[in-house]
């Protein structure tokens, strides 16, 4: 091949290459291994991790252990859906786009909104990019965030909005909610919008609709993240006077996975579309008049606008948003009520076994969906260390986020059983 | 064969069920005593309602109208469509990797945390830097945490005054698009004749209110930018830091590095160089390196190791903060692993040789037909400004889509932005010189098609599942959801 | 590529045609066919204000996005909302598919603009 294009050497392939940047030795990395030596190196570092296989995981805070059906996995992983890229070229990836197209319609069922895009990176990014959106519709600079909002987007929207020249105002939470008094207090005309969460960090389902009335007062949008597990039996924020609404969608078909890949979706109402970052797939015809799916309005984008564009993001989260929609349709209409019915009847369960035996008292009093924050007369990395041991994972240690000590955010999901329960409450008698 | 044509919502019939949970083995409280009723839903969520079989012949049936790399040749320049090795998806499937929640105690991850350390380190290595983040989720996302990076650097000495990011011409969209999300003003350059960095223009743009610039090195052209000592030396004395695009890495690991050649910060793609799979559009992997004069600002957490037992690191004062919550792509990083891993430091140096012969090579087969510099010497990719001769009208679109109709994937099209009619072709290391040569008997044959039968491109494709797309329609009369296509 | 004798030009190849105090604005034919087809018009509220060279609106192909400068400053009176249904008019009749209605402020604003003659002049520039 070489003596075809006139050359000697590999070496003569970079003779472009200054001399004073060439590397003249082999890079201190390992020699290469062959698919054994892989497999063994993988599983034995897979093995110093301990597992929610090992572990009975009563863990939440953004990421929630429910049941992938086995198809999920399988049809995902097809070679032709897991090793295309993106559907530049419409022809030849229908497959690709008619999953986005039936992805987009199911975000906006669940939602109730008009439009959704086809995912950004995940449930932070998507309030990132939603804020941004919010204050450049609006020509306004500040935006409020509800305290209730997980901690973690929180941070994330600080800082991206560190070096726009937004402000972000936080409105304090009471008894476990967004603070509506303060949140009276602190809007006026200079506000874009607000975000509020719901199920919120603490899992107690917020008063959206109230908000929403709020900044439609003063012309302001209404931002919500949602839990869309959730949306299957509670009234969905578009119903609710929302302008846009995200979240996170890992709950949705895809493992936890340390905190990634997941993805963010978002939706908004059809004044908003042309202002919604991402990519979009439409519905048009061919030349000869059949159905068929594009990615449209480009025009938004960033390999055209470039510094125009409504946001920077090129690649999403094609495999996640697949393997969300086709849990959406394995789980249906009614398995999907089922998985949040669920969800909810266990964790109100394990609350009131947790309250009866004595072992921890609740510390709002406020509807809830599928996690609760209890307190404990012990310090929660005790009780945790101790829970490990049993091989349970307890919950989330919200002193580490909020000023709360020896409080405790729960998680229960469909796929906790009874026994579970019982015996994390029993281990528990002992503990403390 | 027969192509599958529903929708799903067309499948669905009311009752169907394809997954059902256990008994519900609590008592049941009801929904009234849990929650108010106006927080209830009122109406279903109208997801469809169908059986296991209909979910999987679904899904399979509308696969098969999709191309992969799997199935074929997919050089699509600048987007390194390499082969995505399946030894990768073992790793990442494990449980052991999979089902870890990202607030596990430290010391039940401690695998997942001495993977994060090493793959950090091998980045380093490979490009040269000092210390690499894993935590942006894409490449778009890199760069953005690499100009936040920036704007902190010259905050942090009291220059505020430096907004400003320069950009060639030929870049891509997303380095301009960043720079606007993170508060910079843009400052376009032109490239020269050969698409590399004018240095006279770049020379005239620097001053002090110059933050940096943005380069990829290979250009987007895929040549090489051989000023890249002077670019770096003008922009530093100017006090500006050089951001690195890692795009285009597949074309020199082992061979250079970033961080030899005077770059400052950069990211990688892990979706393009390092094999982690495309998934029809994502997800993607874009951990930041930087040299020292960076790492105080760098996203948290970062991994630390004290005697073999690994944490996460918080205490970092001057961080810019989080872009991602929780820790970056884990399971694409997992992937990314096992793939230098397995490769080593002679399997990545000949990824990078195979990548660059075979973009020459079949850039050689195709400069007799098509617009392309003759003794070019291009790196993993080239880029040809369509044709040599063609009937009237004929485009590269029209090229793009007749390759269709011999069993490949287009490469990428008119892209960058300042080569007309441009074909930018990235065949990668992965392919054989046979499928190198097949694609240029098919590029030839096509070339003089459009000269002596030009209609066969201008109405290609001829047996896709669909043919020329109206998207003028597609963004008139949106139709962006199931329901929008039952109106009237 | 079609000059209509009669209005003013801009740089940004947006057209004026004045009537007393009144202006409308539109683009120019070659900036139609430059887009492709077209597929919105985003376009201001009534009562708006604005300065020359402020952006007021977009118009969308699908190739491009571009904004349509305001080569005079002055409030806007109209908007043209038959565009909203068919921007394809735009391409069709680009110097009957009027965008806005304007009461402009600064009639020496119009000076700098191109006579239709220079206008012609300055395409063949391009």
């Amino acid at each position: 091949m070489l003596e075809s294009i006139g050359m000697k050497s590999m070496n003569d392939l970079f003779a472009d290459i200054p001399e004073d940047f060439r590397l003249r030795r082999d890079l201190k990395l390992d020699l290469s291994m062959t698919e054994i030596e892989v497999d063994r190196l993988m599983k034995s570092l897979a093995s110093k991790n301990m597992s929610t296989d090992d572990l009975t995981c009563f863990m939440g805070a953004g990421a929630y252990d429910h049941f992938i059906p086995t198809v999920v996995n399988h049809l995902a992983g097809r070679a032709e859906f897991f090793t295309a890229y993106t559907p530049y070229q419409p022809e030849i990836s229908q497959g690709t786009l008619q999953s986005i197209f039936e992805y987009q319609s199911l975000i906006c069922e669940l939602t109730g909104m008009d439009v959704s895009n086809a995912s950004v990176y995940d449930g932070a990014h998507a309030a990132a990019e939603a804020a941004m959106m919010t204050c450049a519709v609006k020509k306004r600079d500040k935006m409020l965030i509800s305290m209730t909002v997980h901690p973690e987007t929180r941070q994330v929207l600080k800082t991206y909005f560190k070096f726009r020249g937004i402000e972000l105002i936080e409105v304090p939470m009471k008894d476990g909610e967004t603070d509506y008094e303060k949140l009276k207090e602190l809007t006026d005309k200079s506000i874009a919008g607000m975000l509020v969460q719901s199920p919120n960090f603490f899992g107690i389902i917020e008063d959206i609709a109230r908000v929403s009335d709020l900044m439609k007062e003063h012309k302001a949008l209404t931002v919500v993240s949602v839990d869309p597990i959730s949306l299957a039996i509670l009234e969905p924020p578009g119903k609710l006077g929302a302008d846009i609404v995200i979240g996170e969608g890992q709950a949705l078909g895809n493992d936890m996975a340390l905190g990634g890949p997941y993805f963010g979706f978002m939706a908004v109402t059809n004044k908003l579309v042309r202002k919604i970052p991402g990519r979009i797939c439409g519905q048009s015809v061919d030349e000869d008049g059949k159905r068929a799916f594009v990615l449209t309005l480009q025009a938004r984008e960033q390999h055209i606008r470039r510094f125009k564009a409504t946001s920077n993001i090129c690649t999403n989260q094609g495999l996640m948003i697949l393997k969300g929609a086709i849990y959406m349709n394995t789980l249906g209409k009614e398995g999907l009520k089922d998985v949040a019915m669920h969800s909810m009847q266990k964790a109100h369960y394990m609350q009131k076994i947790l309250v009866e035996k004595g072992l921890a008292e609740p510390i709002f009093d406020k509807p809830y969906f599928k996690e609760f924050a209890v307190k404990f007369t012990k310090s929660v990395a005790e009780i945790n260390e101790a829970l490990l041991a049993e091989g349970i994972l307890g919950g989330f240690d919200v002193n580490q986020v909020y000023p709360m000590p020896n409080t405790m955010l729960i998680a229960v999901t469909e796929k906790r059983t009874k026994s579970e329960m019982d015996n994390f409450a029993n281990k528990l008698e002992v503990i403390v | 064969m027969k192509f599958y044509e529903k929708l799903i919502f067309e499948v669905s019939k009311s009752g169907r069920r394809a997954c059902h949970l256990p008994e519900l083995d609590v008592e049941a409280l009801s929904l009234d005593d849990m929650i108010p009723k106006n927080y209830q839903r009122k109406e279903d969520a109208e997801l469809p309602e169908v059986s296991e079989i209909d979910v999987v012949r679904h899904y399979t049936g509308i696969s098969q109208k999709n191309y992969s790399i799997d199935g074929g040749f997919y050089p699509l320049g600048s987007c390194t469509m390499k082969y995505n090795p399946k030894v990768n998806e073992d790793a990442a499937s494990n449980p052991g990797f999979k089902n870890l929640h990202p607030y596990q105690p430290e010391k039940t991850i401690q695998g997942a945390l001495e993977l994060m350390y090493e793959l950090s380190d091998m980045l380093a290595e490979i490009s040269g830097m000092d210390q690499v983040s894993l935590q942006p989720a894409a490449g778009a996302q890199g760069e953005l945490t690499g100009l936040m990076l920036i704007k902190s650097y010259h905050e942090n000495r009291n220059e505020h005054q430096r907004n400003k990011i320069i950009v060639p011409d030929s870049a891509h969209g997303t380095n301009p698009a960043t720079a606007a999300v993170v508060g910079f003003e843009i400052v376009e350059i032109s490239s020269d004749d050969k698409g590399n960095v004018d240095i006279e223009a770049l020379r005239n743009a620097v001053g002090d209110d110059t933050a940096g610039l943005m380069l990829t090195n290979p250009s987007t052209l895929g040549l090489f930018e051989q000023n890249i000592g002077a670019i770096a030396e003008i922009v530093h004395d100017a006090g500006g830091l050089l951001y690195y695009d890692g795009a285009n890495m597949n074309a020199i690991m082992g061979q250079c590095r970033p961080g030899d050649m005077g770059f400052d910060v950069m990211h990688y793609n892990l979706h393009k160089t390092f094999s982690t799979p495309h998934g029809g559009g994502g997800p993607g992997s874009g951990p930041v390196g930087v040299k020292d004069i960076l790492v105080p600002f760098l996203p948290v957490p970062m991994i630390s190791v004290d005697s073999d037992v690994y944490h996460l690191d918080y205490d970092k004062p001057l961080t810019i903060g989080k872009v991602k919550s929780f820790y970056g792509n884990f399971n694409i990083l997992v992937r990314a692993y096992t793939y230098i891993k397995a490769m080593g430091y002679d399997g990545i140096k000949e990824a990078s040789e195979t990548a660059v012969l075979n973009a020459n090579y079949l850039m050689h087969q195709m400069m007799e037909d098509y617009q392309i510099p003759e003794d070019m010497l291009c790196k993993h990719e080239f880029v040809a400004a369509g044709l040599k001769t063609a009937h009237e009208g004929v485009s590269t679109l029209d090229v793009a889509k007749r390759i269709i109709d011999y069993g490949y994937h287009p490469p990428t099209v008119y892209f960058p932005l300042i080569v007309h009619e441009a074909l930018m072709i990235e065949p990668t290391e992965t392919e054989s010189m046979e499928t190198l040569d097949d694609f240029a008997k098919v590029m030839k044959h096509i070339a003089h098609e459009a000269i002596n039968e030009h209609d066969l491109l201008k109405n290609a494709p001829h047996r896709t599942p669909v043919r020329r797309i109206d998207e003028v329609r597609a963004a008139r009369d949106l139709i962006l959801k199931y329901k929008d296509s039952l109106k009237g | 590529m079609k000059v209509q004798s009669g209005l003013y030009y801009s740089e940004d190849h947006e057209w004026v045609r004045v009537e007393g105090n009144i202006a409308y604005i539109g683009v120019s034919d070659y900036a139609q066919h430059e887009l492709g087809d077209i597929v919105y018009v985003e376009l201001p509220d009534e009562d708006d204000e604005f300065e020359k060279g402020d952006s007021l609106g977009t118009i969308e192909s699908v190739k491009a996005a571009t904004d349509i400068l305001m080569p005079i400053s002055g409030r806007v009176i109209e908007i043209n909302d038959e565009l909203e249904d068919s921007p394809e008019k735009v391409n069709a009749e680009a110097y009957e598919a009027w965008l806005i209605k304007l009461e402009f402020t600064n009639e020496a604003e119009l000076k700098d603009l191109m006579t239709a003659e220079k206008y012609e002049e300055f395409l063949k520039e391009d």
